[in-house]
């Protein structure tokens, strides 16, 4: 870790409500992450892709303070992880919500504000934003789990957190739900709480993310926007070429490419040659009866970044 | 601080009330001290004491099997279960210490026992009382039985606490917790019964032995009751080892133990990494 964590700039941004330098941890001799760097600003919405087992729920129980970190540093509003303005200042949605059974909604997220020095009278008002209002005198034994993640949800907004650490937020829950979930994660990124949302499910978090994180193997391998992550993977953009009489053999020969099927032929151009490439393709006129263009998607980009075939 | 204590008492008396704790360890208690107390009627005479004096004798023996056994079956799950379903990390990322949970499970697990006691323990007493008569002296001994089973019972809860902490399962907490039963209530005086045995009266026995019994809260409990009445001591056949010791040493010991267990539960509990 030493080596990496000198070479970056020491002193973290000020504003960051989150500061991560040359984190690690080991696992007795497995080493689970490896000089992690992080930074999260107020309001700012963070995805932290990674495949299974690429140390994304180690990465948050380090910032919460629950483990201890084999090296490096970690700042939660400016204060040491487990400290309790640290623990004041985050919100944590664990990966599988477990509630004690015999409580009902209201009872258990009473005792979360209570515990939060939240006041008690906003729990009704919070069930209700979560939409669970109808189920929140019933026993949690008797919910289901998509109901059970809503309850997770409305202890992370108890008290206006500064950070939230959002755990696989969307796992289990169907699409409307999953539609809330952003909902409020907006919301509360416009009231200047900074989020960071450990998935694997890339395509909502393509739209709803300021920045995204990728981890493989214990390490953040891309951190930057969508737009720029894809500039720099320089992942080719893909024409298919529909050829007329569903006979592509001609459009093969002329313009190369690999065949589909008998009547389609695919190409991979970069941004640049693109235009030229689309010049060559209006020059063969009839013989092309349509162009599909497909430029990279998340699952490429994560793909490309997540399996380390960078250059 | 007293606020998230208190919160967490509330939630967890809220539990023990609908896991039909509070419900059973009263029956239990009732159902046995009352029980025993008619079982031991037969006596009464040839003592020359009063039935509520029987009735406290065998109701102390009693308390040193029930209590530690309720209080384990209540506290073995505290830390191990809650972290084998997930919610220990969470509960920890809220601003409120080890300590202050571990205090507030306590709070609400005493109080179920105390009400247990004082119910069962008093339902007994009355009937015997009813029946058979009391004095002073027989509700004095029926108040500090009742008193100390408490005790007895906050000792045990924290020992609870400290292995739930120390493992990762319920199922190796609980049998752990059979196992501290097993050896504070059963094995520790087996085991000084026969270093007795061997010594054959000898310097052992009457310096070591009784010294070494009020060590183990369990006997404390015992010696404390039988120490503190010549009637009940009478009835319980423990005179002997009671007038080797000073009257203060069983008290102390059975004051001490919840506190030591508690620091030591405090200390293995901070070591979880949930
Ligand atoms: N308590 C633990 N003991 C040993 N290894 C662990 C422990 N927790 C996690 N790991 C290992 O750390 C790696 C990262 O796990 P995790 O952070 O859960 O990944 P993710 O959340 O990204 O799926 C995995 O290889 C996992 O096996
Ligand atoms: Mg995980």
């Amino acid at each position: 870790m030493t080596e990496r964590t000198e070479t970056r700039a020491a002193s973290p941004d000020a504003r960051d409500v989150l500061a991560v330098r040359g984190l690690c941890k080991s696992h007795g001799r497995v080493r689970t992450l490896d000089a992690v760097d992080l930074d999260l600003k107020p309001g700012e919405r963070v995805a932290l892709l990674g495949h299974n087992g690429a140390g994304k729920t180690t990465l948050m129980k380090l910032i919460l303070g629950l483990w201890t970190p084999s090296g490096g540093e970690i700042r939660v509003a400016g204060a040491v992880p487990g400290s309790a303005e640290a623990r004041k200042a985050s919100a944590y949605l664990p990966e599988a919500v477990a509630f004690h059974r015999a409580l009902t909604g209201r009872e258990q997220l009473t005792l979360f504000a209570r515990l939060a020095g939240a006041p008690v009278k906003t729990v009704g008002e919070l069930l209700e934003r979560v939409g669970v209002a109808d189920a929140a005198d019933r026993r949690i034994g008797t919910w289901s789990k998509g109901m059970r993640q809503r309850l997770g949800l409305a202890q992370v907004l108890l008290g206006r957190p500064r950070i939230a650490l959002l755990d696989e937020p969307t796992s289990g829950l169907d699409p409307i739900s999953r539609h809330d979930l952003y909902a409020i994660i907006d919301e509360m990124a416009q009231n200047g709480t900074a989020v960071l949302i450990a998935s694997h499910a890339l395509t909502e978090v393509e739209a709803r993310t300021d920045r995204i994180a990728i981890m493989r193997k214990g390490r953040i391998v891309a951190d930057d926007t969508l737009a720029r992550l894809s500039a720099r993977a320089e992942l080719p953009i893909r024409l298919r070429l529909t050829a007329q009489n569903d006979d592509a053999s001609e459009v093969h020969a002329r313009i190369g490419g690999e065949r589909i099927n008998g009547a389609s032929v695919e190409l991979l151009c970069s941004p640049e040659t693109k235009m030229q490439r689309l010049a060559h393709i209006a020059a063969l006129g009839d013989l092309v009866i349509d162009v599909e263009m497909a430029p990279p998607s998340l699952e490429d980009l994560y793909r490309h970044y997540s399996q380390g075939d960078r250059t | 601080m007293m606020t998230r204590v208190l919160a967490v008492a509330a939630a967890e008396l809220r539990i023990a009330r609908r896991n039909l704790w509070v419900l059973m360890a009263s029956v239990i208690m009732t159902l046995f001290a009352l029980a025993l107390t008619f079982a031991g009627a037969a006596p009464t005479g040839a003592l020359g004491v009063d039935l509520l004096t029987v009735s406290v004798a065998s109701m102390t023996t009693l308390s040193v099997y029930l209590a530690p056994l309720l209080a384990l079956m209540m506290s073995f799950d505290a830390i191990a279960g809650e972290s084998e379903r997930g919610g220990l990390a969470l509960l920890l990322t809220y601003p409120v210490s080890r300590g202050e949970i571990l205090f507030g499970k306590f709070l609400a697990h005493i109080g179920t026992i105390a009400l247990a006691m004082v119910i069962g323990f008093g339902a007994a007493g009355m009937a015997a009382a009813l029946s058979g008569g009391a004095g002073t002296e027989s509700l004095t001994a029926l108040l500090r039985l009742i008193g100390t089973s408490i005790l007895l019972g906050a000792v045990f809860l924290a020992l609870g606490y400290a292995l739930s902490a120390a493992v990762s399962s319920p199922t190796a907490a609980a049998g752990l917790a059979a196992g501290l039963w097993l050896i504070f209530v059963v094995l520790y005086d087996l085991g000084l019964l026969g270093a007795v045995v061997y010594d054959n009266d000898g310097f052992f026995t009457r310096r070591i032995f009784p010294w070494l019994l009020v060590l183990n809260p369990a006997d404390a409990f015992r010696l404390w009751n039988v120490g503190a009445s010549e009637n009940v001591a009478l009835a319980n056949g423990m005179t002997g080892v009671a007038g080797a010791l000073p009257g203060w040493s069983a008290p102390v010991s059975l004051l001490l133990w919840p506190l030591a267990a508690f620091v030591l539960a405090r200390q293995i509990f901070r070591r979880v990494q949930p």
